[in-house]
């Protein structure tokens, strides 16, 4: 598979742990994953974004060794998933979009048979799967069958599962899916610390999800890059100017003419008239000033009330909006 | 492999189906072992083993149904191909599960040949012969029934397909008679039954043996690749 005569140098240092070169996967004509490349260093969260569809899933499945690439190689710990499967699989947890359990096995049945199939230490396996049990928290429900258990309970033993036989690597399809809000920040918490001790690869549609535990993001669409960043690099490539939204009472013209006075402003206009004297005004003022303060003073001194002020920062949702949308675009 | 293995034996008797396929195969075994033995004061067993051959067309597909194909439709296949263990050790695994509970039911149905004993009857080479020969033909029929289960993620097809299969190769003797010359040859090759009427006349020579042992082994191998090359080409 064209690895060429490298295969055999081996990323030591334990710095990058997973690296990703021109992965292509085709199915026949259609391309589900197009030339992708990005790397997961030691101890990194990475959050891999996409619509529905756009290969999140695809790719895993290839890291994981599920299903082979069409070109490209994947590399974890220095193991071409390739030439040295086991060596790869030992390395990884994996949590797939579906968790996969046997429905007729109770909690502590399952994890018992993971952790003989992961070939964990037999002496070890008993402390280890109690110690996986209180971290995600199922040991309430150990003896109970896995088919009684809700979904949120399912997802959790899923994690469990990927959690056994303690691997560095630790992918995650959409991990939060079909949780309740309360369930979903306990999980969010829960990748967070793991993510101390493991490299994770993390997907998600839901940004603020990825936002608020991934420190760097990678954005897919139509199985491509379409961004690689910090989530606030994200958020502020994309803002060239910070822009507010400001409700005055006051008359228009003079209220204009004093916001567009302020040093800093680079635009300001009407967005919206709620009633003659109370106006909704668009701001928008270089990226390093900020002209709140100056505002609230000159709007003071002219007598004309500040209803409401808000910052309109891009969200991760914004760019991630824009991104997907430009490259319609394009196309 | 041995992970695999307990599971799918504990799975077995976790669901009604190893229950089920027991006391059925046990049921219908009785009523022949009365009528052709206790009713009819005939001594000899191993001609109603030949027959349990052939119940075993309709019970080995039931048997092996879900082994792979309940994998894949709810998922679990990942966690499986995503693990260290090797894709042979599995399939063997699931494989030797279900040559278990066959065996299980084998052991069972020598409380006759005991009951034939006690009523003064003997042990002879020939019963032993045929024995061989069905645990043979068992291992056999599994392989074909575990390779139907690998080629669908719906137990109802592979239920379908095994039987169907397993009921051709029954009759394949004759099929291969009618057709003659080198295609005949061909599927006489599949033919599990002309084995094992030697086993049943007490005959009991290695080519045989070798033959259902390799017939098995491949059965195995194809499922094996099968499920390598699904890999492939799916979503």
């Amino acid at each position: 598979m064209g690895q060429g005569a490298f295969g055999f140098i081996k990323t030591t240092g334990g710095k990058r742990m997973i690296e990703i070169q021109n992965l292509t996967k085709r199915y026949g004509q259609i391309k589900a994953v197009t030339n992708l490349n990005f790397s997961v260093e030691k101890g990194e969260i990475l959050g891999f974004l996409g619509p529905n569809g756009a290969g999140k899933s695809t790719t895993m499945n290839i890291i994981t060794g599920y299903i082979p690439s069409t070109e490209g190689t994947v590399k974890v710990c220095g193991y071409d998933i390739m030439e040295e499967p086991q060596e790869v699989k030992k390395r990884i947890g994996y949590l797939p979009e579906q968790p996969p359990v046997y429905m007729d096995l109770t909690v502590n049945e399952y994890l018992d048979f993971v952790a003989d199939l992961k070939m964990v230490d037999k002496k070890k396996k008993r402390a280890q799967i109690s110690e996986i049990m209180d971290l995600v928290k199922i040991g309430d429900h150990k003896n109970r069958l896995i088919k009684n258990l809700s979904k949120g309970y399912k997802q959790r033993v899923g994690l469990a599962q990927a959690l056994v036989g303690n691997p560095e690597v630790l992918i995650l399809d959409e991990p939060t899916v079909g949780l309740d809000p309360k369930q979903i920040i306990e999980i969010r918490r829960l990748i967070k610390a793991l993510g101390r001790e493991h490299t994770i690869i993390l997907s998600s549609h839901i940004l603020p999800e990825v936002s608020a535990v991934c420190e760097r993001v990678v954005i897919i669409n139509k199985g491509e890059i379409a961004a690689v960043d910090t989530p606030e690099n994200l958020s502020r490539g994309f803002n060239s100017a910070s822009k507010l939204s400001a409700t005055i009472a006051g008359p228009k013209s003079s209220v204009l003419s004093a916001i567009r006075e302020i040093y800093g402003v680079k635009y300001a206009d009407v967005n919206m008239e709620k009633d003659k004297e109370t106006i909704n005004y668009i701001i928008e003022s270089d990226k390093e000033i900020d002209i709140r303060k100056p505002l609230f003073f000159a709007m003071a001194r002219l007598g004309y009330p500040i209803i409401e002020l808000k910052s309109m920062d891009m969200t991760l949702e914004d760019i991630f909006l824009h991104i997907v949308t430009q490259e319609k675009e394009v196309m | 492999m041995w992970a695999v293995y307990r599971k799918e034996l504990r799975s077995y008797f976790y669901s009604p189906i190893a229950y089920v396929l027991i006391g059925l195969f046990i049921l219908l075994t009785s009523i022949f072992f009365f009528l052709g033995n206790l009713a009819s004061r005939v001594a000899d067993f191993s001609g109603i083993v030949g027959t349990m051959g052939f119940i075993l067309v309709f019970i080995i597909p039931v048997l092996t149904m879900r082994i792979l194909a309940e994998d894949r439709k709810n998922g679990t296949e990942v966690l499986l191909l995503t693990s260290p263990s090797r894709l042979s050790g599995i399939v063997i695994g699931k494989f030797l599960a279900a040559f278990t509970v066959f065996l299980i039911l084998t052991v069972l149905t020598f409380v006759y040949p005991v009951i034939i004993v006690l009523l003064g009857g003997k042990i002879t080479a020939q019963l032993v012969g045929s024995y061989i020969g069905f645990i043979l033909l068992g291992a056999s029929f599994i392989s074909v029934g575990v390779f139907a289960s690998s080629i669908t993620e719906n137990q109802v097809v592979a239920v379908i397909v095994g039987f169907v299969s397993l009921l051709v190769m029954w009759i394949i003797d004759s099929l291969a008679g009618f057709i003659g010359g080198f295609a005949g040859k061909v599927l006489s090759w599949f033919s599990l039954l002309s084995r094992y009427e030697d086993f049943n006349k007490g005959i009991l020579s290695l080519s045989p043996i070798v033959y259902y042992i390799s017939f098995t082994a491949v059965f195995i191998f194809i499922t094996i690749q099968m499920i390598e090359k699904r890999r492939w080409s799916q979503g």
